[in-house]
């Protein structure tokens, strides 16, 4: 059994990789034949309309959709499913819960735990995830509370915080997990504009201090273009155009990229 | 001052015959509401998680206890079980936990539907195992809604322990009964007993609808 974060670095392997992916909803077919990699380290950013598949791509990485076909891969290893002699078998819960390990997610809506403190929320899963003990848990959440500029708050609970600030306890319990890949599905879109600011901060901080691979979806164009070594535009579930940041938003191909931002910016 | 149909005398020494009897109802009642709060969330959790197989044995017998009388259920489990077990009262105890199960099992599956899909895919997203989901995450919140239903259960397992008397438990009523058959004077004993049901479960009653503000 290769061990992911050792695969995650070697060149060559992409660190999340979508081979042939097809995802439907009952008779609706989100993705058809979806293929596309992100190398480690790398920040890609998904953009497009409403509808067009993206937090289904995020959703199928994170194993919270399944796979209609294809597969998916992280740091090499088949994460839904797998080819075994040239049958594709899904991938027990045990071993697709040792590769999700390395992969963190934020949601729109943040979904922090309401039945535990800030501090216990971060703790959670260093403690009954990756076995730490509560003396090598809490410090690190602690740092993790700094970082995110939620020290003061560590024993409060969920719903005593702003939207805000709530996000920023989401990011940090992603972080926890020292996650190698990081998935980021519209963090901001549910909170009030003035409070937008501190979470895309947060996230430019983590951004440039570490190398976490990073799929993002988001409707915050200047933040994309910040933080993406690339873009992909993305519409009725394919790849209608990829490339740097600067190029996307600046001189944009395709006529729908075109039509969309004109719309979003 | 004593009227032909209340006699003092008898109220006073009926009064600690009930009070014993009234001790066993409690008994009854607090290890029944202990069954029912365990083994309720144990058959929410089979319903929901549990194969086929396993479900809809499950689902049928639940049905069947809960769509049949308590006193039947009563006086069957104390026909069949009154050979390998002694204490009447554990058979009485044992149905009246098993019968507020299948109610409890009700509020329970409520309580989990109401936790939000958001919470089991943020448990997901952070690995965690499912048995630790449930724990930490799940159980929890559910638990949290079901407070007050509990407590309106428990009340009324609380108002049906009289019924013991058809398997002849000496609970309070059995034993105002007893008081009334053998001296003929039911008036006393008989009231009491009701005062004493009173006593205890208005109180308990008024706390449960504060518990109810409180959570709303
Ligand atoms: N759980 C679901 N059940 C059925 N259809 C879904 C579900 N989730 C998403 N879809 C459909 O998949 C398509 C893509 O949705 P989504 O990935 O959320 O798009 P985006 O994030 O780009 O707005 C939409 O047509 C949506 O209606
Ligand atoms: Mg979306």
């Amino acid at each position: 059994m290769p061990d992911n974060a050792d695969n995650a670095g070697q060149p060559g392997i992409p660190h999340i990789e979508f081979r042939d992916v097809v995802k439907k909803f009952g008779d609706n077919t989100v993705l058809n034949d979806l293929n596309f990699t992100v190398a480690k380290g790398e920040r890609v950013t998904l953009i497009g309309p409403s509808g067009s598949g993206k937090t289904t791509i995020l959703r199928l990485v994170m194993t919270l959709e399944e796979l209609t076909g294809g597969y998916v891969f992280v740091g090499g290893d088949p994460l839904q499913y797998e080819d075994r002699g040239g049958k594709r078998q899904r991938v027990p819960d045990k071993v697709r819960r040792r590769t999700t390990t390395q992969i963190g997610m934020v949601f729109q809506h943040f979904n922090l735990f309401p039945n535990m403190s800030v501090l216990e929320n971060i703790i959670e899963a260093p403690l009954h995830v990756m076995g730490l003990s509560k003396a090598e848990a809490i410090p690190k959440a602690e740092a993790l509370l700094e970082k995110v500029g939620m020290a003061d708050k560590r024993d409060f609970n969920p719903s005593q915080l702003s939207g805000g600030q709530q996000q920023r306890v989401a990011i940090a319990r992603a972080l926890a997990m020292d996650p190698e890949v990081l998935l980021l599905d519209e963090v901001t879109s549910a909170l009030d504009p003035e409070l937008v600011g501190e979470v895309l901060t947060v996230l430019k901080d983590i951004a440039e201090e570490t190398d976490i691979s990073m799929l993002i979806v988001t409707h915050e164009m200047q933040f994309a273009r910040d933080v993406s070594d690339r873009v992909m535009m993305f519409d009725e579930g394919r790849i209608v155009e990829e490339g740097a940041p600067e190029k996307i938003f600046s001189s944009p191909e395709s006529q729908r990229t075109q039509d969309f931002l004109r719309a979003v910016l | 001052m004593n009227p032909s149909w209340w006699d003092w005398n008898h109220a006073a020494t009926v009064f600690p015959l009930l009070l014993q009897g009234f001790k066993i109802t409690l008994l009854a009642t607090v290890l029944g509401t202990l069954i029912a709060v365990v083994l309720g969330l144990v058959v929410a959790i089979i319903r929901r998680i549990a194969p086929t197989i396993i479900r809809n044995p499950v689902t049928w017998v639940v049905e069947f206890i809960r769509m049949t009388p308590l006193v039947v259920q009563l006086v069957f489990a104390n026909l069949v079980l009154s050979p390998y077990i002694e204490s009447t009262l554990a058979i009485g105890i044992w149905v009246l936990g098993i019968h507020y199960t299948t109610y409890m099992a009700e509020v329970y599956r409520a309580g989990i539907d109401s936790v939000a899909k958001g919470q089991w895919e943020a448990a997901t997203a952070l690995s965690l195992p499912v048995a630790r989901t449930w724990r930490a995450v799940v159980i929890p919140q559910a638990i949290r809604n079901t407070l007050p239903a509990l407590g309106n259960y428990a009340i009324s397992m609380f108002k049906e322990t009289p019924f013991f008397v058809v398997i002849y438990i000496p609970e309070m009523v059995r034993v105002a009964q007893t008081y009334g058959g053998d001296t003929f004077r039911y008036t006393e004993s008989i009231t009491l007993a009701g005062l004493i049901f009173l006593v205890a479960s208005y109180p308990t009653s008024l706390l449960i609808r504060r518990l109810e503000k409180k959570l709303a």
